[in-house]
C-alpha cells in the first residue's frame, strides 16, 4: 500500500464509520476537535490503521499528533509502509 | 401458554397409568389454570394444562386431526397460524377448530419436520400417532417454551417442567455433577444437560422423533451469521428502515394474535419502550402496562417507566419491590426456576407477573432478546476493548478505554484501577479463539467453585463437564468477533437463564405468557445478517436500534445510559429480619445432605457478609453476591426437588378433555 491508497482508504473508512454519510472530510481537518471521533472512535480508527499496515502502535505513538487528521495519519504511517 | 406432559412406552408393557398422568399435569397447574385435558391409549398418555389465549371456545387439548391419526399437546403460540391455515386449506386439509394447535397437526402431516421452519412462534409440543406409535417432540428456535425429557424403564416421559417428571416415582432424583459445574461457569446448565441426573432438556431449535425403536434428533434452527462483511452508509439507512418495519410487524402480530387483551412490560429502557410503542396502535382500546420499581434507589427506574407510559397513554401498573419481598418469595421463585441461579433478578419478575395476573391480563409483550441480537450488553464492548488491548498487552493507554464502559473506574486511583484492569487482562492471549469474549464472565463464575466440598470437587474434577465451546457450529470461526460473542450470549445465557429462569418460569409461575417481538424469526434473520458495525459502532451499543427508536421513543429514554436489569442480591438475606429458611438452608447438616458445598467455607462467607452489613461497610462484592445466591438457590433446589416429598395424587383435577380410545394395541414392533 502506498500513501495515496492509504489516504483514499481513510477517507472512505471515516465516511462510513463516523460520518454516516457519503460525504468526505478534509484531509487536514482535526477529527477530535470537529467531533468526528472521540476516544472510542480513535480506538476503531487506530485498530483499522494497524490492520492495514500489519503493525501495532506503541503507547508513546498513541497521541493526537499522529492520528488527529488524515494528513497526520498518512505522515505517521508512511515510514511503516513497504 | 400452557403446560404439557406425557409418557410413552418404548416396548412391551402396560400403557401409562391414568393416575400418573393426572399427578404429572397437576404439577403444571400454575402454567394453565383454565382447564386440564387427557388422552390415553395402550401405548401413550398425553396431558395438558391450559392457559386459554387463542380460540377460547374450541381450543381445548389434547386435540387430534379429524381422523385421529395424530394427537397433540402444545404449549405456546404460532403467531402466523392464520396464514398457514389458509395455505393448508388450499392443499386439502380440513379444520374443526380455529386454534393454532390444529394448524400444527396439519402442518406436520403436510410438511413433516420441514414444518417447524414455517412457524413464526414460540412452542414446545408433542405429537403422537397411535397407529404408528411415533412420538415427535419439538421446541422453538430461541427456547422460549421449556421441554424436558426422561428415558428409563422402557418409557420416555416429557414435560414442560421437571417437577412433572418427578411426579413419577420411577424417575430418580439426584444432582447432575455436570449441570452444577456448568451453572458455576455459564450461570446456567446448558441443554441437554440439566441440574438433575437423567433429566434432559430438549435443545432450543431442535426436534426429536421416537419411531420403531429408534430415536432421531434434528435441528430446525440455529443462529447463523454471514462472514465478516463491509457496508456503506446507505446500507445503514436501508437497514434502519427495514428493522423498523419488521419490528412493527412483529410487535403488532404479538398483540393481535390473541383472543384476550395483551399487555406490555415497561422496564424504562429502550427495548421494551420501543416494542410497546410499535405495538400500541394495534391494541384495541387501552394498553395495560406493567413496571417494576425498587425501594433501593440504585435499581429503580420508575421515572423513565412513567414517562413512556404517559406517552403511550396506557393504563399503567407498578409494583415496588423491597429486599424483604425478594427474600420472602425466593423459595417459590426457585420452585419455578428448578435450577440454581447466581442472581436474585428472577424474583422481582415473579412478583411482576403476579401483578399482571391480578390485573386480569394473561399475556405481555416484553423486550428480551434485543441486547443479544443487536449487541446491547457491556460484554460485547468489553470484548472489543480487550481485543484492541491484546494487540499490545504491555500498553497502559489502551486499557484506559474501560473507563468508557465502566464509569466507576473513572474515580479510581492509579493502583486500584490497574487492579481492575488486570482482571480483564487475564486471557488476553486467547484473542481470536472461541470464547475470548466470555472469558472474564466465565472465569468469574467458575471461581465460585472454591466453595465446593472436597467430595463434590473430586467428582466434578473427574468428570470434564461439556461446554458450549465443545460443539460450536462449523462456520463459527468465519464470523466476526462480535457475531461469535453474540452466538455465545444467545445460546449460553439468553435461552437457559434470561428466557427460562428469569423468563418463562417466572411468567408462567403466575399463568402469564410472555411475547418477544425481538425474537421474531424475521427480525432475528435481519439483525444476524447485518455488519457488526451497525450493531456495535465503536463502543456505541445497539446503534441501529437507536436509529429506529428516534422516531418512536421519548428523547429522554434514548439519552439515558443503559442500565442493566439488576435487583439487590445477598443483602436481602442478611440481618435479623431474614426469613427462617435462610439459616436452615445454610446449616451444616443441610449443606452436607446436598453434598455440593463445604460448610466451613459457606459459614465463613455468611460471617463475612453479616459483619459487613452490621458494620455498614459498603455493599457485598459481585463475587460474594453471586456465591451467596448461587449456594442458597442450589440448596433450595435440593430441598424442594431432591429430598422433598413426591407429588401427591391429584384427586381434584377436573378434565375438560378425557379421551381413551378403544384398545388398538396390536404391537407393530
Amino acid at each position: 500500500m502506498d500513501a495515496d491508497a492509504l489516504r483514499t482508504d481513510l477517507r472512505s473508512f471515516i465516511a462510513t464509520n463516523f460520518l454516516f454519510t457519503d460525504d468526505a472530510v478534509a484531509d487536514d481537518m482535526s477529527l477530535l476537535e470537529s467531533g468526528v471521533i472521540d476516544s472510542t472512535g480513535a480506538m476503531e480508527l487506530i485498530g483499522h490503521v494497524e490492520d492495514l499496515l500489519g503493525v501495532t502502535v506503541a503507547d508513546e505513538d498513541l497521541v493526537a499528533a499522529n492520528f488527529d487528521s488524515i494528513d497526520r495519519i498518512v505522515a505517521f504511517a508512511t515510514p511503516h509502509m513497504q | 401458554m400452557c403446560g404439557i406432559a406425557g409418557v410413552v412406552r418404548l416396548g412391551p408393557g402396560d400403557g401409562p397409568p391414568r393416575e400418573l398422568l393426572l399427578s404429572m399435569v397437576a404439577q403444571l397447574r400454575h402454567r394453565g389454570p383454565d382447564g386440564f385435558g387427557l388422552y390415553r391409549d395402550s401405548w401413550a398418555g398425553l396431558a395438558h394444562a391450559r392457559l386459554a389465549i387463542v380460540d377460547l371456545t374450541t381450543g381445548d387439548q389434547p386435540l387430534s386431526d379429524p381422523d385421529g391419526t395424530w394427537w397433540i399437546v402444545f404449549n405456546g403460540e404460532i403467531f402466523n397460524h392464520r396464514a398457514l391455515r389458509t395455505e393448508l386449506r388450499s392443499r386439502g386439509h380440513r379444520f374443526a377448530t380455529s386454534s393454532d394447535t390444529e394448524v400444527i397437526v396439519n402442518a406436520y402431516r403436510e410438511w413433516g419436520t420441514d414444518c417447524f421452519a414455517r412457524f413464526n412462534g414460540q412452542w414446545a409440543f408433542a405429537l403422537w400417532s397411535p397407529s404408528t406409535q411415533e412420538l415427535v417432540l419439538s421446541r422453538d428456535p430461541s427456547g422460549i417454551c421449556p421441554l424436558f425429557v426422561h428415558e428409563g424403564g422402557g418409557r420416555v416421559r416429557f414435560a414442560s417442567e421437571v417437577k412433572a417428571l418427578f411426579a413419577d416415582p420411577d424417575v430418580s432424583r439426584t444432582f447432575d455433577v455436570d449441570g452444577i459445574q456448568q451453572t458455576f461457569m455459564y450461570w446456567a446448565s446448558q441443554a441437554p444437560v440439566t441440574p438433575f441426573s437423567g433429566i434432559e432438556e430438549l435443545r432450543p431449535g431442535t426436534y426429536r422423533i421416537y419411531r420403531a425403536g429408534k430415536v432421531e434428533d434434528g435441528v430446525h434452527w440455529a443462529p447463523t451469521y454471514p462472514p465478516t462483511i463491509t457496508a456503506t452508509p446507505s446500507d445503514l439507512r436501508a437497514a434502519t428502515e427495514e428493522l423498523a418495519e419488521r419490528l412493527q410487524i412483529a410487535s403488532r402480530l404479538r398483540i393481535t394474535s390473541a383472543d384476550v387483551p395483551v399487555g406490555a412490560y415497561l422496564s424504562g429502557g429502550l427495548d421494551s419502550s420501543l416494542t410497546a410503542m410499535l405495538g400500541s396502535d394495534a391494541s384495541a382500546g387501552r394498553l395495560e402496562t406493567f413496571s417494576l420499581g425498587f425501594e433501593d434507589d440504585g435499581f429503580d427506574e420508575r421515572p423513565f417507566q412513567r414517562l413512556v407510559a404517559t406517552r403511550l397513554g396506557s393504563r399503567h401498573h407498578e409494583i415496588t419491590v423491597s429486599r424483604a419481598d425478594i427474600a420472602e418469595v425466593f423459595p417459590e421463585v426457585i420452585f419455578h426456576s428448578e435450577r440454581p441461579v447466581l442472581r436474585t433478578a428472577p424474583a422481582p419478575m415473579f412478583l411482576l407477573s403476579r401483578a399482571v395476573r391480578a390485573a386480569g391480563v394473561k399475556a405481555v409483550l416484553t423486550g428480551e432478546g434485543a441486547d443479544e441480537i443487536l449487541a446491547g450488553y457491556d460484554i460485547f464492548r468489553e470484548a472489543r476493548i480487550r481485543a484492541f488491548w491484546a494487540r499490545r498487552p504491555e500498553s497502559t493507554v489502551r486499557p484506559e478505554l474501560f473507563d468508557r464502559i465502566y464509569p466507576y473506574l473513572d474515580g479510581m486511583t492509579g493502583r486500584t484501577k490497574r487492579m481492575a484492569q488486570a482482571f480483564w487482562k487475564i486471557g488476553l492471549e486467547d484473542v481470536g479463539r472461541p470464547g475470548f469474549s466470555h472469558g472474564p464472565r466465565w472465569r468469574g463464575a467458575a471461581s465460585l467453585r472454591r466453595f465446593y466440598g472436597r467430595e463434590f470437587a473430586d467428582a466434578a474434577g473427574a468428570a470434564d463437564a461439556p461446554g458450549p465451546l465443545d460443539h460450536l457450529p462449523d462456520a463459527f470461526g468465519s464470523w466476526s468477533p462480535l457475531s461469535q460473542a453474540q452466538y455465545l450470549e444467545f445460546t449460553t445465557l439468553l435461552s437457559p437463564y434470561i428466557l427460562s429462569s428469569q423468563g418463562d418460569r417466572q411468567l408462567l409461575g403466575n399463568g402469564v405468557e410472555g411475547r418477544f417481538p425481538f425474537l421474531d424469526p424475521d427480525v432475528m434473520a435481519l439483525c444476524n445478517s447485518l455488519p457488526a458495525g451497525f450493531k456495535l459502532r465503536s463502543l456505541d451499543e445497539k446503534h441501529l436500534l437507536k436509529q429506529v427508536a428516534l422516531d418512536h421513543v421519548p428523547a429522554e429514554i434514548l439519552a439515558r445510559k443503559k442500565q442493566p436489569y439488576r435487583a439487590p442480591d445477598a443483602v436481602c438475606f442478611l440481618g435479623d429480619e431474614r426469613p427462617a429458611y435462610v439459616a436452615e438452608m445454610m446449616r451444616t447438616s443441610t449443606l452436607e445432605a446436598a453434598g455440593v458445598f463445604d460448610p466451613t467455607a459457606v459459614r465463613a462467607l455468611v460471617r463475612k457478609l453479616e459483619a459487613q452489613r452490621a458494620e455498614g461497610r459498603g455493599t457485598p462484592s459481585n463475587a460474594d453476591n453471586m456465591a451467596f445466591v448461587g449456594i442458597l438457590s442450589t440448596q433450595l433446589v435440593h430441598h424442594q426437588f431432591i429430598v422433598g416429598p413426591r407429588a401427591p395424587h391429584a384427586a381434584d383435577i377436573r378434565l375438560v378433555v378425557d379421551v381413551e380410545p378403544p384398545d388398538m394395541s396390536q404391537d407393530h414392533r
